[in-house]
């Protein structure tokens, strides 16, 4: 927590007490209640108020045109019980979100890692790795599927060359097409490196030397060194994970729309509510399935943050800075 | 007594010896580096070329699965602009985009201030309240927002995209907030005894030092518009006229025979500004990724 220094607090009692000036420095309410205006505003409109609207019409039949109409838990009980494809929908977004976190999570680390090593040309490979981050989500997933098209890609016919007999046929098989997503996902990791980037350069040298002198080895020290005090910046990238992971849409929708994804293996949560929304028009039952994701989302990082204690080092002793 | 720690003849040798061994060890480890970061940066790099390459390849070419355009067909370039409206994708997307940095800069610096250099009861409430709507799913209020912006019948049209970005957003202040603590309050006070109003503080000193990480959320701002599709997919979709490059390449499948070459020249021409952008602003960027992530 931000703690306001002894001149922040009460700048008026340093400064000469009974100074005239003293009152001049209190700041008018109105001036704050006009700054925070533009933000105020917004979270109730566009926050606050549907977060409610919301909330109600999951209890409600409602298509946009008729008013909603209660119908209590129905939407819930519907969910669980009558709907194959909110289950299809979770179970592919919790494989991808176990496969895909922990993994980008390893590459960040590793690629950072790297960038740290060489002496010369730093900023010229942070380039490199940080430009896919930036390409378009929409263009990144149609280039994804057109070079990794099993018959016209690229990529398969480099496998061929390097010996590999049949490789996977990508996108176009429900095996082997969330590995095709989670590839490009890695390949945009560069915004989530550049963090563990700068946690990295954090380190101070002087505990690698410490390290070193008592005879600790090149593993040694990232264990033991790198790896406690790069835990806050997993503990985050952990955090906007699983946050992120139950809103993937964008290269599933895109990726899935290009190969005619017929047996749903790309159909996320995320897809899901959009489909029940914005296809059907049923907004009361997408409603009740946004407002589990959020008891989902809410729960996971309630779990991460209950195992912080254990694992998470601050040197700092705070979340905030 | 004192003993000399020059060493004899064979211990100088030796240190010799061991001062280059490590000079090999740290050049061949240099070596090592080089090649790894080589190695990863070909990994990165390679989709990008495969876009380059084939967005100037002939369609027989392209499928043919080949390396290097022979010959360069840089009218594709020209193709693309005929064979869809993509001049008039860009201009929406770019309009779109313009519009949403100039709402997210001027409506998210006041919020800002007022959470770092005014002191008031619930400062800290409120920055905490923000914080925590930014790791609200969209889904929760996404649905009720739609009904709004449909009952003020403004679906089709780009305002449900532009408009809520002059209410400023969480990400925005927050990274803003960031930035304004570390200007030291001893200057805001020494501007106000000299009887400096609110509204010049905030103007002719805040905003000034605060160029950086302005820019930083403008262009977060704007490449966020730039690169987005749901916005785009749920406000614009029925109506051509007001498709983005997003919505447009998405389609272009259907809009267009499958030609991969073609869509792979819509691609680069769709990435290109990000990256030109990237190129001129890299620190502006990764000062603004890292100031969100590490104090995050």
């Amino acid at each position: 927590m931000t703690v306001p220094s002894g001149i922040a607090l009460g700048p008026s009692r340093k400064r000469g007490a009974g100074a005239p000036k003293q009152a001049k420095l209190k700041t008018p309410w109105l001036f704050i209640f006009f700054c925070m205006s533009p933000w105020l505003f917004g979270f109730l409109g566009f926050t606050v108020y549907p977060m409610g609207a919301s909330f109600y019409q999951s209890f409600t039949k409602f298509n946009l045109i008729e008013s909603p109409e209660w119908i209590g838990l129905d939407n819930y009980k519907r969910m669980f019980f009558e709907d194959p494809d909110f289950w299809q929908a979770l179970q592919n977004t919790v494989w991808i979100s176990a496969v895909s976190i922990p993994l980008r999570i390893g590459f960040a680390i590793f690629s950072a890692w790297l960038l740290t090593k060489p002496r010369h040309g730093r900023s010229i490979y942070r380039t490199i790795y940080f430009i896919p981050s930036m390409v378009p989500t929409v263009a990144g997933a149609m280039v994804f599927t057109i070079i990794f098209n099993p018959a016209f890609g690229t990529i398969n016919m480099l496998l061929e060359k390097i010996g590999i007999q049949e490789p996977p046929y990508w996108f176009q098989d429900p095996a082997w097409s969330k590995w095709g997503l989670i590839i490009l996902g890695l390949w945009g990791i560069g915004d989530t490196m550049i963090i563990f980037l700068a946690g990295l350069l954090d380190i101070p040298r002087s505990l690698y030397e410490a390290a070193s002198l008592e005879g600790a080895n090149g593993w040694q020290q990232f264990r033991y060194v790198t790896l406690p005090l790069m835990t806050p910046v997993i503990f985050f990238s952990a955090v906007t994970g699983v946050i992120g992971s139950f809103q993937y849409f964008t290269q599933a929708y895109v990726a899935a729309g290009q190969v005619n994804d017929y047996s749903h293996s790309m159909y996320f949560y995320a897809s899901h509510v959009y489909y029940a929304a914005f296809r059907a028009y049923e907004m009361g039952y997408a409603s009740a399935l946004a407002w589990v994701l959020l008891a989902i989302t809410l729960f996971c990082t309630l779990i991460i943050l209950r195992t912080q204690k254990r694992w998470v080092h601050y040197p700092n002793g705070s979340l905030f800075k | 007594m004192s003993s000399t720690y020059l060493g004899s003849p064979e211990q100088l040798r030796a240190s010799q010896i061991a001062k280059r061994n490590r000079k090999i060890k740290d050049f061949l480890g240099q070596v090592a580096a080089h090649s790894g970061a080589i190695t990863l940066g070909l990994m990165f790099i390679f989709p990008l070329y495969l876009v380059f390459v084939i967005s100037v390849m002939s369609f027989d070419q392209a499928s043919n699965r080949e390396l290097w355009p022979n010959p360069f067909l840089w009218d594709n370039y020209s193709q693309v602009f005929t064979a869809v409206p993509f001049l008039k994708w860009t201009w929406n997307t770019f309009f779109i985009s313009m519009m949403t940095t100039i709402g997210t800069v001027i409506s998210s610096v006041p919020p800002a201030y007022a959470l770092s250099h005014l002191h008031w009861k619930g400062r800290q409430a409120t920055f905490i309240l923000i914080l925590s709507t930014m790791m609200l799913p969209g889904q929760v209020t996404m649905i009720p927002v739609y009904i709004i912006f449909s009952r003020l019948h403004w679906i089709p049209s780009m305002l449900p995209l532009i408009v809520p970005s002059f209410f400023a957003g969480a990400f925005s202040i927050f990274l803003l907030r960031q930035f304004f603590v570390s200007i030291p309050e001893e200057l805001t006070d020494a501007a106000r005894i000299d009887g400096c109003s609110e509204f010049q503080l905030l103007l002719k000193i805040i905003v000034p030092l605060a160029k950086p990480a302005i820019s930083a959320i403008g262009l977060f701002a704007f490449l966020g518009s730039w690169n987005d599709f749901f916005g785009p997919l749920l406000y614009l979709v029925e109506n051509q006229d007001l498709w983005t490059l997003g919505i447009g390449l998405n389609a272009f499948r259907g809009l267009h025979h499958v030609d991969t070459s073609l869509m792979m020249t819509a691609s680069a021409l769709f990435m290109l500004p990000v990256i030109i952008i990237f190129f001129f602003a890299q620190r502006v960027f990764i000062e603004g990724v890292t100031l969100t992530g590490v104090k995050g």
